[in-house]
């Protein structure tokens, strides 16, 4: 018989990911709907030579796997909507620092404490501009309890290969979802770690130029000294206030992601390439849309799916060669705003047909509801 | 054929519905099917609605939610309240009279899981007595995998006693589904 | 070879000249400051200890204080403002074998980081903290703080200090720090000693140095001169022997100086190994 696996949370998924990328410290603070991944993470770590921190508030959660990710370390934390916003200080000192990390932020009903049990995809822009000082951050938002687990990898990897932050932009409904999932076996998704200095180690700049952009990453203790700052600093990591010096750093720090957009911009695509009605939607939203989309399917209509697995930066390249294709777009998400719908009509024009399918009062979005757009 | 079975457990916080349905999830595997579990909760650990869809396909499962349930087990007044017109819709509701008044019905079936569970000495057995009822009056599962399930979950005189609920349940469904 | 700008490699003492980066002399702070006092004596005790420039972590937050790492050329993090201990407590929980030393300003310390100073001394990180407190955010222009005295006169308090200052050596004894002690840049021979003793103790270690800011409080509060800055610290401190004997009324608006607490509790790590220790059966 197939081996159909063990029955997983979503959020013990992503807990379980993170250990497969080698990660073996966590600091957070408990937050409905992401506290499954510290009970796990405080059962596992000990047992495995990790830590497992229970931090004061999330601001600490995110300075010490910030602090730890400097000695060395693969590090994350979880989190919901209300310490998402409070972890925003420190995500921009990791941006700044150029320090992998991965912050799980499943995604609640608000605004401010809202519908805490009951899930959302409104933080979607404040992951992508949450920060001051304009900056790339990467997103990725499973569908799945198994996306959960391989975006985890996948963002471990990311941020490794990068030196930067990554989100998991999950919702409340992949978080708490159980389903049958098979764990890789070591070795069977691939898994990245950092660069490290070679060479002279007095000679070392841990924010020299480098090809694409990410130079080697020292670790605390090491012969090779690393001095990281919050602040604008030279190639050294010392302060450095030229204006040639920031818009080098600026352009560089940007320009990184511009390089390894391929490895970074991921999405799938469900009957979409002749869809003549494109739902693009991600988290797990997908799902309702592509039963919907099955249903269109059924009765005739050509209709397919564009799953965002990459939210940010923005997969414009296959929303705008699908999108342009289709005569009608429905972008259904949990939010009021249609903070992706507003994206995507960006690429597509302001002569698209772009509808907007909302959810904003804590419910899943149905394929009934999507259906009632077309 | 493919099977395809939506089930949705609902009752009050605390009269543990959502381990009911992680077991019958966790059988479904044994089975060789697909599944997903969904859990809906208020902000509580006690008290509020508690309520947990089940879907086990043996192909995909795309849309994660119910959307017309095959069984309903209704715990608590106000879960009966929410899902007593699926019966009317072609879904087994199955409720438990230690709070729900009994009623007549097409696709109703009630018993005192509650009251069951009581006289073996501990009311927490109340949703393994309804679980044992449910996959025999509904045939979605085997007591077999539930009974691995069990097993695979519980050690020592827990996992005695869920078992015994387990069968205590199914022989209450075969004795109440018994031809007349 | 001129002394002028660095410590003379041939002193007969420590000098902690290997860990001050070259050419960053003189240093950016104000004349009669007491942080270049407070590094000094660092920086010979880090010397006198055999921490190596690989082996130590400095931590800073941010205001006067916070620059201090740009001097150095031990490993850094300068990190947001107020959020120095919680990103150094990740440090000290992932590598025990770091010596993580953190400089705050009473703006990073316990007025911003409040939060964080209270539980890394209840966590009793193996860390050691040194708070230079000048009664104002110097940096951003002589603005109150936490440590502010009331009625003080200040860029944000034109009319006296509504509010009332925060012992920042209490607040550290009953959040649990295994050692905490104050002193200031006259007493610089008792200071020295105490940073000394703060660097090699085990658990949270906190010196508090009273510090002149001639520049901003000073001249706000009727003390222009580093040198009246400093008779005036001397004036405001007893040594805590002394103060330990004092009634309470006389203790007003007095500083007792010296070591205040000196404990021996597990740090965190220790703790937390035995926490492994447990989870694996060993």
């Amino acid at each position: 018989m197939k081996n159909h696996g063990r029955l997983l949370q979503g959020n013990e998924a992503m807990a379980q990911g993170a250990l497969y990328a080698g990660a073996r410290f966590y600091a957070g603070y408990p937050i409905t709907p992401s506290s499954e991944i510290a009970q796990e993470c405080s059962r596992v770590m000990p047992k495995l030579g990790g830590v497992y921190m229970q931090m004061e508030d999330e601001i600490a959660s995110m300075a010490a796997i910030i602090g730890a990710s400097l000695t060395g370390a693969k590090t994350f934390t979880a989190t919901s909507g209300p310490g998402f916003s409070l972890m925003q200080e420190n995500l921009g000192l990791a941006i700044m620092g150029e320090v992998p990390c991965v912050v799980m932020n499943v995604q609640r009903s608000g605004p401010s404490t809202g519908l805490a049990t009951k899930p959302a995809q409104a933080d979607i822009m404040q992951i992508r501009w949450g920060r001051h000082g304009d900056q790339e951050l990467i997103a990725l938002s499973p569908s799945s309890v198994a996306e959960c687990f391989s975006l985890t990898v996948e963002a471990f990897n990311l941020a490794e290969m990068l030196r930067t932050p990554v989100v998991i932009a999950a919702d409340e409904i992949v978080a708490h979802m159980r389903e049958n999932i098979v764990i890789p076996e070591p070795g069977e998704i691939p898994v990245i770690d950092r660069a490290k200095p070679t060479g002279d180690p007095a000679a070392y700049r841990p924010f020299a130029p480098a090809p694409h952009g990410v130079p080697p990453m020292s670790a605390y203790g090491s012969e090779y000294i690393m001095h990281v700052s919050s602040s604008m600093h030279g190639p050294d990591g010392y302060s450095n206030n030229s204006p040639d010096n920031a818009a080098r750093q600026i352009a560089r720090k940007n320009g990184k992601f511009e390089h390894h957009r391929a490895d970074i911009v991921k999405t799938k695509a469900f009957d979409a390439d002749d869809a003549e009605v494109l739902f693009v939607a991600f988290g797990a939203v997908t799902r309702a849309a592509r039963a919907a989309a099955a249903k269109l399917r059924a009765n005739g209509v050509k209709a397919g799916v564009l799953q965002l697995v990459t939210v940010w930066p923005f997969p414009t390249e296959a929303v705008a060669e699908l999108g342009s294709r289709a005569k009608t777009v429905v972008v259904p998400e949990m939010n009021y705003h249609g903070q992706i719908a507003g994206e995507v009509k960006k690429v597509l024009g302001a002569d698209a047909d772009v509808r907007r399918v909302n959810g904003w009062n804590g419910q899943i979005i149905t394929p009934r509801d999507i259906l009632k757009a077309i | 054929m493919s099977r395809r079975s939506e089930i949705v457990l609902a009752g009050s916080g605390g009269q543990g519905v959502l381990l009911s349905g992680t077991l019958l999830a966790e059988a479904a595997i044994l089975e060789g099917a697909n599944v997903v579990q969904t859990v809906s909760y208020g902000i509580a650990t006690r008290g509020g609605t508690s309520m947990t869809e089940v879907i086990v396909d043996d192909g995909e499962i795309v849309f994660q939610q119910v959307e017309k349930p095959d069984v309903v087990l209704a715990m608590s007044p106000e879960a009966m309240k929410t899902y007593e017109a699926s019966a009317g819709e072609g879904a087994l509701v199955l409720y438990d009279t230690t709070f729900v008044e009994e009623r007549q019905g097409k696709n109703l079936a009630g018993f005192p899981f509650t009251d069951t569970a009581a006289k073996m000495g501990n009311v927490g057995l109340a949703n393994i007595i309804a679980l044992g009822f449910l996959c025999a009056a509904s045939g979605v599962l085997t007591q077999d995998a539930l009974e691995t399930a069990i097993s695979e979950r519980f050690s020592d005189k827990k996992r005695d006693a869920n078992l015994a609920a387990l069968r205590a349940g199914a022989a209450a469904a075969a004795s109440v589904f018994a031809p007349a | 070879m001129t002394c002028a700008t660095k410590p003379c490699a041939t002193a007969p003492y420590a000098t902690g000249q290997q860990y001050l980066k070259d050419g960053v002399l003189p240093h950016m702070w104000c004349p009669g400051c007491g942080i270049g006092v407070m590094l000094r004596a660092c920086l010979r005790s880090f010397e006198e200890l055999g921490y190596t420039n690989q082996d130590t972590v400095v931590v800073t937050g941010i205001g006067c204080t916070g620059k201090l790492d740009d001097y150095l050329v031990t490993h850094a993090l300068h990190t947001t403002h107020g959020r120095a201990l919680a990103c150094a407590t990740g440090i000290k929980a992932a590598k025990d074998d770091l010596h993580v030393v953190v400089f705050m300003g009473d703006g990073d310390s316990v007025t911003i980081g409040g939060n964080h100073f209270v539980h890394a001394a209840r966590r009793n990180m193996d860390l050691t903290a040194i708070v230079i407190n000048n009664f104002n955010f110097g940096m951003t222009g002589g603005q109150f703080s936490g440590t502010t005295f009331n009625g003080a006169i200040t860029q944000t308090s034109a009319y006296g200090n509504p509010e009332r200052q925060l012992d920042i050596c209490a607040l550290a004894e009953v959040a649990g720090a295994n050692f905490v002690a104050r002193s200031t840049p006259w007493h610089v021979d008792d200071l020295t000693a105490l940073i000394g003793e703060a660097l090699s103790r085990k658990g949270f270690s906190l010196v508090e140095v009273l510090s002149p800011c001639p520049t901003h409080f000073g001249s706000n509060n009727k003390m222009k001169k580093g040198t009246e800055m400093l008779a005036w610290l001397q004036e405001k401190t007893v040594p805590v022997d002394v103060w330990r004997t004092m009634s309470p009324e006389a203790r007003t608006g007095v500083f007792p100086i010296g070591r205040l607490v000196d404990r021996n509790e597990p740090d965190f790590n220790a703790r937390y190994r035995e926490v492994g220790a447990r989870a694996t059966g060993n």
